[in-house]
């Protein structure tokens, strides 16, 4: 399995966040994302599955079902947690398994590689945010998908659950996973690549020619 | 069928567990429908008269009440994103949201309805026809709301767009509705013919609204 974006820009409310964006990663590969605040490092995620629209440029999927959007063959953990504080812990995993079309067998699993099997009477309103970001994670061990978007994994997380969650992705790097990950910080795996979002816009895409101009305008 | 299985339950769960929509809706209902007899005096012929109207006004206001947190909630802590991720159609999905909302808050209006009723006066026959129009017509209630609800999502104040959008739509339903419950009760038309527009303008909304939600919602993610 390989994702790959060729020359992917992207537009979010009239202004260019980023452009020229080349990568390709492959089965049991990480690609660590990096740039500044607001370089566009969680709308490219947010782009790969089909959450932000493409301005211009390709993202494909080898390998990986035709029938379906590279979105719904992905993981997405972003910063927000999508869990509802009036369930419980068991309850809030059970949804998302179930909606992601898991069986519930397994949910224990799940719940212990993270930690939170103590708690999974709890209602979610009574976790901390790093416990929240735990149960997220938990998500994406419960349902199997081969290809991780991680916004930001580590944060909110102390030492020892950063340590839990590299273990978390080598594993899945090493059952042929793919994981992109947007950080500032270090993700501790063994090799990651990085992508380097640029600082700028690169001008040739501001002062384009006829049709670079006409995207603007519209 | 299991994504949908799994939403229908898990909004019915928090609808019902504390700061849910459920028991406000229903309260809101009955709350408005018993201060009527005490603006209106004890005038039973007149509470008779105007039972029916004030009823389906109230379950109107009701419907809507908890409706503008229905995808702004999930908007809100990131369950949407995920939701447009999934592989369930969103059109069914949403149309999957409005039934789960109808059952925890539309049904509840329905069955309070003729015991509240008895405040206005309403006898037997008259709740049971009122019962049935509400049945029939609280649903639409919902799936027009809907529309509103997804343009509103990421709105903060949203509620107040919401009604503003919404309750002009629901003017036929209010309209059929109303007329059957009256019809049943002696007015100079038959029950069937208000009743079955009513049905109708039920039906079209279980199609419109789930797809102009849907297309909202799209088009709000961008």
């Amino acid at each position: 399995m390989r994702l790959s974006a060729t020359d992917l820009a992207c537009r979010r409310g009239g202004r260019d966040v980023f452009a020229g964006v080349n990568f390709s990663v492959a089965s049991g590969e990480s690609l660590a994302i990096r740039g500044r605040n607001g370089a566009g490092k969680s709308s490219l995620l947010r782009m790969v599955v089909g959450l932000v629209r493409v301005a211009s440029g390709r993202l494909s999927l080898e390998g990986g079902d035709p029938e379906l959007t590279i979105g719904e063959q992905a993981h997405y953990l972003g910063h927000l947690d999508a869990l509802k504080p009036s369930l419980s812990v068991a309850e809030n995993l059970q949804f998302w398994s179930a909606f992601f079309g898991a069986d519930n067998a397994g949910l224990n699993e799940p719940l212990r590689a993270v930690g939170l099997d103590a708690l999974a009477d709890l209602p979610a309103a009574y976790l901390s945010a790093g416990q929240r970001r735990r149960l997220s994670i938990a998500r994406l061990l419960a349902v199997k998908r081969s290809l991780w978007l991680l916004d930001e994994p580590t944060s909110t997380l102390d030492a020892a659950a950063q340590v839990r969650l590299a273990e978390i992705m080598q594993a899945h790097l090493a059952g042929g996973g793919i994981i992109l990950a947007a950080t500032h910080g270090a993700l501790g795996l063994d090799d990651t690549r990085e992508l380097r979002l640029a600082d700028t816009p690169p001008p040739s895409f501001v002062e384009e020619d006829q049709g670079g101009r006409e995207q603007q305008e519209t | 069928m299991k994504p949908l299985a799994a939403i229908l339950f898990r909004d019915m769960r928090i609808a019902v567990r504390v700061g849910g929509g459920a028991l406000m809706g229903v309260l809101f209902f009955v709350v408005v429908v018993t201060l009527v007899p005490f603006a209106l005096g004890p005038d039973l012929a007149l509470l008779k008269r105007v039972g029916p109207a004030i009823l389906w006004l109230a379950a109107l206001l009701a419907s809507l009440l908890a409706l503008d947190r229905l995808f702004a909630a999930d908007h809100d802590d990131g369950s949407l994103d995920l939701i447009l991720m999934g592989r369930a159609p969103l059109e069914i999905v949403v149309a999957t949201k409005g039934v789960a909302h109808w059952l925890s808050t539309g049904l509840p209006l329905v069955i309070a309805a003729p015991l509240i009723g008895l405040s206005l006066n309403l006898d037997g026959p008259a709740a049971a026809a009122l019962v049935l129009t509400l049945l029939v017509g609280t649903p639409a209630l919902t799936f027009i709301g809907l529309i509103g609800a997804a343009i509103a999502v990421t709105l903060r104040r949203g509620g107040l767009l919401l009604a503003v959008l919404v309750l002009p739509l629901c003017v036929p339903v209010l309209i059929f509705g109303v007329a059957a419950a009256n019809a049943a009760v002696g007015g100079p038309i038959p029950f069937g013919t208000p009743f079955t527009i009513l049905c109708a303008l039920t039906l079209a909304s279980l199609v419109v609204g789930p797809f102009a939600a849907a297309a909202a919602l799209r088009q709000e993610m961008e």
